[in-house]
C-alpha cells in the first residue's frame, strides 16, 4: 500500500514555520523603513515657482528669517512674505530680471504666487510656530539648514516621534532667545547647553506638554 | 521551497529597488511629493492660511479684509490708555490727532524694553540696508544692489521729526518700500527710539557722560 501522502511532506510544517518567518521579518521591516515620514517626507524639493534661494537671502546677505517671515513670532503659522516684501529690495535689485517676473506680476496685482509648500504636518496636528521660537527653539531644529539651501527641502522628519524626542528632553534644544534665528549657533559645550536648558525651561516655564491634546485638538 | 526563496528575493529586491532608501541623513534631494500611507484625516477640507481655495472668487483662502475696513482687534496699550487701530491717534498715524502735523515726540514712553525691542527689530528690518550703526552702509551697500540709501545720521533724518520717522516707515518713501504692513506699529516706535540713540551716540558730548563715569572716558 502506497503512502497518502508523499514522503516530501513531512518537511512541510518546516518549509511553512520558515516561510512565514521571512516573510514576517520582511514586511515588518519593510514597514519600519518605509512607512515613516523618515521616508515618505525627508528630501521633498518641490520646484517653485520662482527660484527664490535662501542661501543666498539668509545666508549669504544675512537677512533675518523675521525679516520676511513676519508672523512666525506672534502666529501658529509662518507666513510666507507678501510679494511686496520682496519688492522692498527688488525695485532695484534685478530689476528686470526674468526669473522674478512672477513676484513683480504679484506685486502689482496681488495674486498670489503660487508657492509649493514644503513643510507640513497632518491637519489634525495644531503645531504653534510662535510658542516655540518664543521659547528658545531655533527655526533648524525643525527646518534644517535653511540659510544654506539654494532650494528648500524636506530635511527633518516632521514625525510624531521627532517632535516627541524634543519635548521628553527640551533642555538640550532651547537656546537663549537672541540666537533662535542664528541657525549656525551651538553651544559652548553639551554641559553648558544643559545647564543653560535647564535653568530656561525653569525661568521661561518650558512645558513641553506630551499629552494627546497638546497636538491633537 | 527553492521556488519559494526566489520568488522572496525577487520580490525583495524589486520593492527595495523600486522604493530605494531613506534621504534623511544627506541622502540627495527628490521631487516626488510626500506619500501619504495612510492618509485618513492628513489633510481636512478646513481652510488653512495661505493656501489655494475656490470657495472665494479670487482663489485664496486668506482673504484680505475688504477695502476701507480696520480690523478692530486688541487694543495697544499706552500706559493706562488703550488705543484701537481705527482711532486717529498718534501711535498709529504718526500725525497730531485731527491733523497732519507729524508729531514731535515718541508717543511711547522708553523703557530698557522697549530700546532693546527696538534694537532688535532694527537689525531685522533696517539694517539691511541702513547698517547696524545707521550709517547707510549695509549689505545692500556692499553688494552695491542699491543705488541711494538714507544715512541715519544725515542732519535732515535727525531732525525730522518722530512722527514723522513713523511716517517713512509705514509708508515708504523714495525708494524705500512700505515696512508698514510688515512691522507692528508699536515696534516701529522702539525702532524710532533706537534710531535716536544711534544718532545720539554720534550727536553726544562730553557733558551728556556723567560726572562719575568721565574719568573712565579714555582722552
Amino acid at each position: 500500500m502506497s503512502a497518502i501522502f508523499p514522503k516530501w511532506t513531512n518537511r512541510l510544517p518546516m518549509m511553512i514555520i520558515v516561510g512565514v518567518l521571512l516573510v514576517g521579518t520582511a514586511v515588518t521591516a519593510g514597514v519600519w523603513y518605509y512607512f515613516t515620514p523618515k521616508y515618505t517626507r525627508v528630501g521633498y524639493q518641490p520646484i517653485q515657482p520662482v527660484p527664490f534661494s535662501h542661501a543666498t537671502h539668509a545666508g549669504q546677505l544675512g537677512l533675518d528669517c523675521r525679516y520676511c517671515h513676519t508672523g512666525v513670532e506672534k502666529s501658529w503659522f509662518s507666513n510666507i512674505p507678501a510679494a511686496s516684501t520682496c519688492m522692498n529690495c527688488h525695485n532695484q535689485v534685478l530689476k528686470d530680471d526674468p526669473r522674478l517676473t512672477l513676484v513683480r506680476e504679484s506685486a502689482a496685482s496681488g495674486k498670489p504666487i503660487p508657492w509649493v509648500q514644503v513643510h507640513k504636518v497632518p491637519d489634525f496636528v495644531y503645531f504653534n510656530h510662535s510658542v516655540h521660537v518664543n521659547r528658545g527653539i531655533s527655526c533648524v531644529e525643525c527646518h534644517g539648514p535653511v540659510d544654506q539651501m539654494e532650494e528648500v527641502y524636506h530635511a527633518k522628519p516632521l514625525s510624531m516621534a521627532f517632535c516627541l524626542e524634543c519635548h521628553r528632553h527640551p533642555e538640550t534644544k532651547v537656546r537663549p532667545l537672541d540666537k533662535i534665528t542664528d541657525l549656525n549657533w551651538r553651544p559652548e559645550s553639551e554641559a553648558a547647553q544643559l545647564e543653560f536648558g535647564r535653568r530656561a525651561r525653569e525661568e521661561w516655564r518650558v512645558e513641553a506638554l506630551q499629552n494627546c491634546s497638546a497636538c491633537h485638538r | 521551497m527553492r521556488y519559494f526563496l526566489v520568488l522572496f528575493g525577487i520580490t525583495v529586491l524589486a520593492v527595495m529597488g523600486i522604493a530605494g532608501r531613506r534621504l534623511d541623513d544627506g541622502g540627495g534631494t527628490t521631487r516626488k511629493p510626500p506619500i501619504y500611507v495612510f492618509p485618513d484625516m492628513d489633510r481636512q477640507l478646513k481652510l488653512r492660511p495661505q493656501e489655494p481655495n475656490a470657495f472665494f472668487p479670487n482663489g485664496v483662502s486668506s482673504q484680505l479684509p475688504p477695502p476701507g475696513t480696520i480690523a478692530r482687534s486688541e487694543p495697544l496699550r499706552v500706559g493706562d490708555e488703550a488705543f484701537y487701530r481705527y482711532q486717529d491717534v498718534p501711535v498709529f498715524t504718526g500725525f497730531v490727532s485731527g491733523t497732519t502735523n507729524f508729531v514731535e515726540h515718541n508717543p511711547i514712553p522708553v523703557t530698557a524694553q522697549v530700546m532693546q525691542r527696538g534694537q532688535e527689530r532694527y537689525a531685522i528690518h533696517c539694517a539691511p540696508c541702513h547698517g547696524a550703526v545707521g550709517d547707510g552702509n549695509g549689505i545692500t551697500r556692499k553688494i552695491g544692489a542699491m543705488p541711494v540709501v538714507g544715512n541715519l545720521h544725515e542732519k535732515r533724518i535727525v531732525s525730522m521729526a518722530d512722527g514723522e520717522l513713523f511716517y517713512v516707515i509705514t509708508h515708504g518713501r523714495n525708494l524705500m518700500g512700505a515696512y508698514g504692513p510688515n512691522i507692528p506699529p508699536e515696534d516701529r516706535w522702539a525702532i524710532i527710539w533706537y534710531v535716536r540713540a544711534l544718532q545720539r551716540s554720534r550727536l553726544g558730548t562730553l557733558d551728556d557722560v556723567p560726572q562719575e563715569l568721565r574719568a573712565s572716558l579714555n582722552p
